[in-house]
């Protein structure tokens, strides 16, 4: 894992204290809430509907025995015992005090941890693939350029008042695991035709009120010319991105109105001048950051066989485990979404033990994934079932990995500001409509996706269900989309018709699952079925 | 009715105005009538409260409840988590 070096803790610890400064005077009154919001937001700190909401970051996902532990003791301290995981692979705490806030910042960055870009309209936190450095059909693990993009973009002067927020994710494999061309910039590692290792760029793609699927902006972009290359793709977008509409302003509108060949010309042309000013990290800068993410010291010769005896482990074995790259390990999903509680919520006990998980079995290393769940990258599979039996007892071993109860929902109207409807609640019926696992199973993979408003935190356009929350005349209302999908086969969800009350839209999609099974040859999944068959038979199933 | 809601701006606690200070319970709302924006303004500029808004609400046999289900949601907490609730009791699909 990387560690700060002595530049990156200063820059952490001026920041609490530059902070905490703010915050004082704001509580004095020496400042309003116009001139303090913008300080606060460019620390993580959200104004919610309950309390102040803090935003912590956890670049590219990745986590420590000892940062976990932190976020615990933190939801302890200073939250009401819980924290909520993200689908920007970041952390949230609901119920932040202000007067707290430059303790707790503080607290983090003795950890090297921050809240710093995880709001504004700068370049967010760093996502990544989930498994990186351990996924087997990885080319390379891309968190050591997911790090030099985050230490690139930190405190970037001419990138930190952008026309809009501006996220970025970067993959090593063919599967896409973080929804890469949903983002304003993706990038995948790929191998070109003389074998060489460079970047696949996209750009212009996103969720929120319009979504877009971010085209190739290179094909191959060699790894010495990244940040200089990633900068040209920002300057483009800061120039020309729309400043005078909010709806408006992300990089996708501006890729779509002048066009993927007018966007990668004005790059091309641009990159000409951003790689004459040596913005590009020395060799010898990249390596020390790649050392720290250097594989841990696997061990050699242990055994691949797994005792599957007893039922309910081999189950969650087949469910939540996935190959690792080194013989005897495997991957381990530890899934957030208990059949009634609330996607991605965590007590500070549970994360206190999922932190003593890593630390014990996996290289004291976990991950943060986009969907909501936690993973231990590195575990023996002679410790598998250990470990299964203490994640079974803390409530962490429900086996629905990718199934129709691993839902997606962002906070919602319970929580959230923006929101226009509850999303927690409805993950919770349909959870429960649907809480037979044998049934799950049955349906194989089924990626449900639950926004509270058309921001699209819940990625619903990416679900394969999917399903957006609306204020119709002052009620919760819900509409809901089919096919879509964040992998490497991206689709767009589609509305399907008129929305549905809370307790109507779990109906319509118990109608559209038995119509899925009805029609579906062997192996496909959900998705496939409705791109294979249409629209037309799930919309007269549901609407008569 | 015109009730007037904000947040502590220590604490971010939801607090409603009851004509002599600010409330976390609801039921302390107090009809403003016209003076919304006043209050809110003066209350805001003596850090006694962050972003007030006016908002409407209805009188019911249990007291005032805000029109909009969001401002009922923030009245009583998250619907998903009523140990957390300042009102357990609180009905918030009742306007």
């Amino acid at each position: 894992m990387y560690k700060y070096d002595e530049y990156d803790q200063a820059v952490v610890d001026a920041r609490v204290e530059e902070f905490r400064d703010q915050v004082r005077r704001r509580i004095s009154g020496e400042m309003t809430e116009d001139q303090f919001k913008p300080l606060r937001l460019m620390n993580g700190l959200y104004l919610q509907l309950h309390a102040y909401m803090l935003r912590v970051a956890i670049p590219y996902g990745t986590l420590s025995g000892r940062q976990m532990h932190m976020l615990a003791h933190i939801a302890r301290k200073y939250d009401k015992d819980y924290g909520h995981f993200t689908t920007r692979q970041n952390i949230q705490y609901n119920w932040i005090k202000l007067s707290d806030a430059p303790d707790i910042l503080a607290e983090l960055a003795t950890v090297e941890m921050h809240a710093i870009q995880t709001s504004g309209n700068c370049i967010r936190n760093i996502s990544a693939d989930q498994y990186a450095g351990a996924a087997a059909d990885e080319i390379e693990d891309p968190r050591p350029y997911a790090e030099l993009l985050r230490q690139w973009s930190t405190f970037h002067p001419e990138f930190s008042y952008l026309p809009r927020k501006f996220k970025i994710a970067v993959i090593a494999a063919d599967e896409d695991r973080a929804a890469m061309k949903l983002h304003d910039i993706g990038l995948q590692i790929v191998r070109n035709d003389a074998g060489e290792v460079g970047f696949r760029l996209y750009a212009g793609g996103g969720m929120g009120r319009t979504p877009m699927i971010a085209p190739v902006i290179r094909d191959f972009l060699p790894k010495a010319d990244l940040l200089s290359y990633v900068e040209a793709c920002l300057r483009v977008y800061n120039r020309f991105g729309r400043r005078d509409n909010i709806y408006k302003a992300r990089i996708k509108i501006l890729v779509h109105e002048i066009g993927r060949d007018e966007y990668a010309r004005q790059v091309e042309e641009e990159f000409l001048h951003t790689k004459t000013l040596g913005l590009d990290a020395p060799e010898a800068e990249f390596q020390r950051i790649a050392a720290l993410f250097a594989p841990p010291p696997f061990e050699t010769g242990l055994p691949d066989e797994i005792d599957r005896s007893d039922p309910d482990f081999a189950i969650w074995v087949d469910q939540q485990v996935v190959a690792h790259k080194a013989p005897g390990y495997a991957i381990v999903n530890i899934s957030l979404k208990p059949t009634i509680g609330i996607p991605g919520d965590a007590s500070s006990a549970q994360i206190d033990l999922m932190a003593d998980l890593a630390t014990e079995y996996s290289f004291d290393e976990m991950r943060v994934t986009h969907a909501q769940n936690i993973v231990l990258p590195h575990v023996k599979k002679a410790d598998l079932y250990t470990i299964w039996q203490k994640l079974d007892a803390a409530g962490l071993a429900t086996p629905n990995l990718d199934l129709i109860g691993d839902i997606i929902a962002c906070p919602g109207l319970d929580y959230c500001a923006l929101a226009n409807a509850r999303s927690i609640p409805l993950a919770q019926k349909i959870a429960a409509r649907f809480a037979d696992l044998d049934r799950q199973r049955d349906l194989g993979e089924l990626k449900l996706k639950i926004s509270g408003c058309i921001n699209a935190c819940g990625h619903h356009h990416a679900g394969h269900i999917g399903i957006l929350g609306v204020d119709r005349k002052g009620e919760e209302n819900y509409q809901l989309l089919f096919g879509g999908s964040g992998a490497e086969d991206t689709s767009l969800a589609k509305i399907v018709g008129p929305g549905f009350s809370e307790d109507g839209v779990v109906d319509a999609i118990e109608t559209a699952v038995n119509v899925y099974t009805s029609l579906r040859a062997d192996g496909e999944r959900f998705v496939d079925t409705y791109r294979r068959v249409g629209e037309k038979p799930f919309k007269e199933a549901i609407y008569g | 009715m015109k009730i007037v809601t904000g947040n502590d701006l220590v604490t971010g606690d939801v607090t409603w105005w009851t004509g002599k200070g600010w409330s976390r319970h609801v039921a302390d709302a107090v009809d403003v009538g016209a003076d919304g924006e006043h209050i809110a303004h003066v209350e805001e500029a003596a850090l006694r409260v962050n972003g007030p808004v006016v908002i409407d609400g209805l009188m019911t046999e249990a007291g005032p409840v805000p029109a909009h289900i969001k401002d009922r949601i923030r009245a009583a907490g998250p619907t998903v988590r009523t140990d957390l609730s300042i009102r357990p009791d609180f009905q918030i699909e009742k306007a």
